[in-house]
């Protein structure tokens, strides 16, 4: 039998390191969007049972480097890591995406400079602190940026849109590497 | 002329520039106004209508004269205002609208021509004959009259977009908006400080006055210094704030490497910011305003405060024997001024009676007025009206001072009207004209340096206490507080052209004549003149314009009321704004997992949406698209084809009532679906009209997966958002897009069985995967999804698998394919297919077309409602002369057809009365070896072996066709079930 061979959505186009900036695929292993069925308090204790993390509210994520749950839209949330416990889809649409989406993290001094050149949301720190997330646009994308430490982002479009994701990138780190 | 130890010019950094082919020198800080008239350089352009040599009026953005064009080859830019352009080593610029030269200008004969080019000629004069106007008239007048020219070329230079928040914006960087920042600032605020000029300080730049004891310039540095050092303070030089918008948004357009020779690669030109700000502090100063009287628009005349700027700021006298012209205190500075700096004073002359004018070692006339000026190309004496009669003065630069009006233009913005001050005899801004805008110093009618520095204070503490911030105290630094001491004078009677808008040559004559015509409005007075219509809004003119109209309409300023301003404050490039949409910014590409291969191959894509789809796989000997589409179809037809599907919009739905969603949205029912079964469905508009259509799987009891149209994924999410957020919140169902999580590959033709046999997990055969199953499957060792559906009439699948795996899966089903005398197909060979079967795209279905016209109104069940069942039983929807869906076939098999062909009954004539139907989808069928069409036909259903006409009147292709069934290919349907 044949082996067909995995590819992640932005092989080949990453890493980039410009300026004091880097930009990197991250594999958040399993993506599941979890949709609840009306109330979500019941989807919220299913996932705290099982998965050890509170449902977050709108525009935060829960949990930790592993095992994340990402506010993901109107009443929808993406669990990223785990392999989402069965019991969840008594309570909510349980949706595999995990190959949906292109993960990448934006990293270093300047990266919250980077994305004021592509995203029309403010992320500075003051406002858009670590662990809060938004649904938004990266230049003509839609988009989920979550802020997951002082100078690092966690950015996902879809996955076809990886290489336009990684030029939008690129020229606003070169824009932003251009003024030092 | 350059002064020898003034300035904040870098005299160690030589600058060479070039203007109109001559290099000159500056230094390190100068703009090319000053390094010009320190070259003893005066006429820099050519007004716009009458080619009248111009020299520089002012020191800033609101220059009306000496517009500039910068660059070369695609990176030219026109109308930049040599005010603001700063010299670097190796820039090049140009004067404007002249010809042959700035000095020697033929369509300079307009000025004699200047009695009947007045306001209202081009309305009166070029009526006749109708024609005439965009044929003739138009294009010699614009060739005649215009600012600069594009290049024409692409412009390569790059160009950056960008937002900001903060909680306090405060726009401008002179004593007000220094002051503001700092109080704001210190009470813990995050705040931006944005200013036009390279240099914080504003008008303390351009003057001698001292701030705390120290010269008001080093005051700003210093604290520009500091506040640069604070975490929360942004301090944005060369950034000029064009708009304000709705809820606390600014445009503003900031000079990033236009300082310099930076070009090409990443580094921007130009930043277009969109900041949002809590909070807004317009600090944006005052503008003086010239007086109008005969020729005061020669070379060498400008205004009082721009010959101080000269001076103070670049170290460079705008003459050698210089006579200033005020009707304020204020302009008595710049005599002192240059007095002190060693320049010759031809005089000083106050329109005031009563003027007191202090330290005047120069001649001082009092209640006197420049009535004309002599020197074409260069200012050489003034005349001097008294009660003594008229005199001349030698002079070569006339600082003139009719009064300075506020900044007011951002409160405009949102439709705010300034209002009438008569203590200082100028419009300012009404309070709360742009929610969260607080407005300080001269841009509110607050002139002294002392006004300016409190009113930025007492501005931040307003501004913190809406922030719910505590503002700490701020001591407010010593300054010269002289009142602001004024008698109006707008124009000075007399004979010739008094000048208003200097940009776009309206004179006092002109506005009277609006007056006398009627047009006594200030709006109808500006349309009808063109006054403050150019690239500078009448920032030098529109409130002389406006008191010259009150007094020819017999009305007092307040009446008469005043034009307002709209975005943008300056001239902002298209460049800017569209910045980051050029080359691939322009839209982001989707491509699928197959594209590295299909590339590979050769295939020229064609966008879908935002997709990238293969429209054929070219072979060595193929000379033509069809040789290659024709051997596409060949496979699937007479073995087995593989082509990716991935683009196909694929909702996953779920929940107790996803059957009832689906009976809903859909016109025939789902809920009645065996789980492991696809039923094609077909989706309508609220409207009745067709919306989409696609099949849908479903997977288990409360498990469907929904496909749509490559073009319609949005539309029907987003439609089915609608539904279950609008019309049935109620329902237990969610859904999410899954397009991009599976790879899909078509597997179509007699062969595709025995393929898929040699790659799943588990073997198909008819009975377990009969035509429309659905199910499970594993795919090379890989859980995948495996749908027995068709798009070509053939026995097909369509096979799924997770995206990651989906370019080995391709390269895989490639691989057996060829092996079995089969291999990939595109777009073009997907197409014939279809329209060999019948089946319908978005060509057909293209929003105006009901069930009942593509023969599908059997599909809209009558025991449910659905969305659209409705609305598409209104009179006329149904009705059988409306075009039906039919297929047409050339009489002569050789003829080609063509998309978008109308069609007419045999001998009718050609004309849109006539049209029995159109065209809107053709191939060539190398099934049936010609060519074939699907058509929508005026009672098609009944008209079946008619003959009719076809014409292309845009291809030129005339044809006899013959209406026939849409399906050309296995009527029966019995391939599929094979």
């Amino acid at each position: 039998m044949v082996e067909l061979e995995q590819k992640l959505p932005c092989a080949g186009l990453l890493p980039l390191s410009i300026g004091k900036v880097t930009l990197e695929e991250v594999d958040l292993g399993q993506l599941c969007s979890l949709s609840p069925f009306g109330d979500a308090s019941l989807l919220g204790a299913a996932l705290e049972q099982h998965h050890g993390m509170a449902l977050p509210q709108p525009g935060r994520m829960t949990g930790k480097a592993g095992a994340r749950c990402i506010w993901f839209g109107r009443e929808t949330w993406l669990l990223a890591g785990p392999v989402a416990y069965a019991d969840l889809a008594q309570s909510a649409a349980v949706v595999d995406q995990s190959d949906g989406w292109a993960s990448v993290a934006l990293r270093g001094p300047g990266a919250v400079d980077v994305l004021a050149r592509l995203v029309p949301v403010d992320l500075r720190e003051s406002t858009f602190k670590r662990g809060h997330s938004a649904r938004t646009m990266v230049q003509h994308m839609t988009a989920s940026i979550t802020r997951t430490g002082a100078q690092s982002f966690l950015i996902l479009v879809f996955r076809s849109m990886a290489g336009t994701l990684v030029h939008d990138l690129k020229c606003a780190m070169e824009a932003v590497a251009s003024r030092r | 002329m350059r002064i020898a130890g003034k300035g904040l010019i870098d005299r160690s950094q030589k600058v060479s520039f070039s203007f109109d082919g001559t290099s000159y020198q500056g230094f390190a800080g100068d703009t090319v106004a000053s390094a010009l008239l320190a070259n003893d350089i005066t006429l820099m352009g050519r007004s716009f209508k009458y080619h009248r040599p111009r020299g520089v009026l002012s020191a800033g953005s609101e220059e009306p004269n000496a517009l500039i064009t910068t660059g070369q080859g695609g990176g030219r830019a026109p109308n930049v205002r040599a005010t603001v352009q700063e010299i670097y080593g190796g820039l090049v610029t140009r004067s404007q609208n002249a010809w042959p030269s700035l000095g020697f200008d033929v369509m300079a004969m307009n000025d004699l021509g200047a009695p009947f080019l007045g306001a209202g000629f081009y309305y009166k004069t070029f009526m006749w004959p109708k024609q005439f106007w965009e044929a003739v008239y138009e294009p010699v007048i614009r060739k005649a009259a215009g600012l600069g020219a594009l290049s024409g070329k692409n412009n390569e230079d790059t160009y950056e977009k960008a937002y900001a928040f903060c909680d306090l914006l405060v726009i401008g960087g002179g004593p007000a908006g220094l002051m503001a920042a700092w109080a704001a600032a210190q009470a813990g605020a995050d705040v931006i400080l944005a200013d036009e000029d390279a240099l914080i300080g504003g008008r303390l730049n351009a003057e001698t006055h001292a701030v705390e004891g120290m010269p008001g310039a080093t005051w700003a540095a210093q604290m520009a210094a500091q506040l640069g050092e604070m975490e929360n303070v942004r301090i944005m030089t060369r950034t000029t704030v064009t708009g304000a918008y709705d809820g606390g948004m600014f445009g503003a357009l900031e000079r990033v490497n236009q300082h310099n020779d930076r070009r090409g690669g990443a580094a921007p030109l130009e930043s277009f910011w969109r900041i949002h700000a809590r909070q807004s502090i317009l600090a944006a100063g005052a503008l003086e305003r010239p007086v109008a009287f005969q020729n005061n628009d020669r070379p060498g005349i400008m205004t009082a405060g721009a010959v101080r700027a000269y001076l103070n700021r670049w170290g460079v006298s705008a003459g050698k024997q210089v006579t200033v012209f005020g009707n304020n205190d204020d302009a008595h500075q710049t005599a002192r001024d240059l007095h002190a700096a060693g320049v010759h004073v031809a005089a000083l002359i106050d329109s005031r009676h009563d003027a007191v004018v202090e330290g005047a070692d120069f001649p001082v006339y009092r209640g006197a007025q420049v009535c004309n000026a002599t020197g074409r190309k260069a200012l050489e004496s003034i005349t001097l009206r008294s009660a003594h009669g008229e005199q001349a003065i030698q002079t070569d630069c006339l600082a003139m001072s009719g009064g300075w009006n506020p900044s007011v233009h951002l409160t405009c913005h949102m439709n705010g009207r300034p209002r009438w001050n008569a203590d200082v005899q100028a419009f300012v801004p009404t309070p709360g004209a742009v929610p969260g805008m607080h407005v300080a110093g001269a841009c509110n009618g607050v002139f002294s340096t002392h006004g300016c520095l409190q009113a930025g204070v007492v501005a931040a503490k307003t501004a913190m206490a809406a922030l719910g911030k505590r503002a700490t105290s701020v001591q407010v630094p010593q300054a010269e507080d002289a009142p602001y001491r004024l008698t109006p004078l707008w124009a000075v009677p007399g004979k010739g052209r008094a000048w208003l808008d200097f940009q776009n040559d309206v004179s006092v004559k002109d506005v009277k004549q609006a007056a006398v015509e009627s047009f006594r409005s200030v709006e109808h007075m500006k349309r009808y003149t063109t006054q403050g219509m150019a690239t500078d809004q009448g920032k030098s003119s529109n409130v002389i314009a406006l008191a010259v109209l009150a007094d020819a309409t017999g009305r007092g300023i307040p009446e008469t009321g005043t034009t307002t301003f709209r975005p943008p404050y300056v001239p902002v490039s298209i460049a800017a704004m569209g910045a980051g949409a050029q080359g691939k910014g322009f839209a982001p590409e989707r491509l699928t997992t197959s594209h590295a291969r299909s590339k590979a191959m050769n295939a020229p894509m064609i966008e879908a949406g935002l997709w990238y789809r293969p429209s054929y796989f070219p072979k060595a000997a193929e000379t033509h698209w069809r040789h290659s589409c024709d051997r596409e179809v060949g496979y699937v037809r007479k073995a087995v084809g593989i082509c990716d599907v991935s683009t196909l919009g694929k909702i996953d739905i779920q929940g107790p009532d996803a059957a009832r969603l689906l009976d809903f949205v859909y016109t025939n029912v789902f809920s009645t679906l065996k789980i492991g079964r696809v039923r094609y469905g077909l989706m309508l508009r609220e409207d009745g009209h067709v919306m989409d259509d696609g099949t849908c799987a479903r997977l288990g009891d409360q498990h469907y997966v929904m496909t749509t149209t490559t073009a319609a994924a949005g539309v029907v999410m987003r439609h089915l958002e609608w539904v279950t957020q609008a019309l049935h919140p109620e329902w237990r169902v969610r859904f999410a897009s899954v397009t991009e999580h599976w790879a899909q590959f078509a597997v179509a033709g007699p062969k595709s069985r025995d393929l898929l046999n040699e790659v799943l997990g588990a073997p198909l055969d008819n009975e377990h995967w009969p035509f429309m199953a659905c199910g499970a499957v594993e795919v090379a060792g890989v859980a995948g999804r495996l749908f027995r559906i068709s798009f070509s009439g053939e026995h097909a699948y369509e096979v799924a698998v997770p995206a990651r795996y989906g370019a080995a899966l391709f390269d895989l089903l490639l691989a057996k394919a060829e092996a079995l005398g089969g291999g990939a197909y595109g777009m073009e060979a997907l197409n014939v297919l279809r329209i060999e079967k019948g089946f319908i795209t978005h060509g057909e279905i293209d929003g105006r077309v009901t069930a009942f016209d593509i023969g599908m109104q059997r599909t809209v069940s009558d025991k449910k409602d659905c969305i659209g069942k409705t609305m598409s039983q209104r009179p006329g929807l149904m009705d059988a002369e409306r075009p039906q869906l039919v297929g047409l076939r050339p009489v002569e098999t050789a003829q080609e057809l063509s998309g978008g062909a109308h069609l007419y009954d045999q001998g009718a004539e050609a004309i849109r009365t006539n049209i029995q139907g159109y065209v809107t989808s053709v191939a060539y069928s190398p099934t049936l070896g010609h060519m074939i069409a699907q058509a929508f036909v005026a009672r098609g259903a009944a008209r079946m072996g008619e003959v009719i006409r076809f014409v292309d009147a845009v291809r030129g292709l005339e044809a006899e066709v013959e209406i026939c069934a849409p399906v050309f290919v296995d009527p029966e349907g019995e391939r599929v079930r094979g």
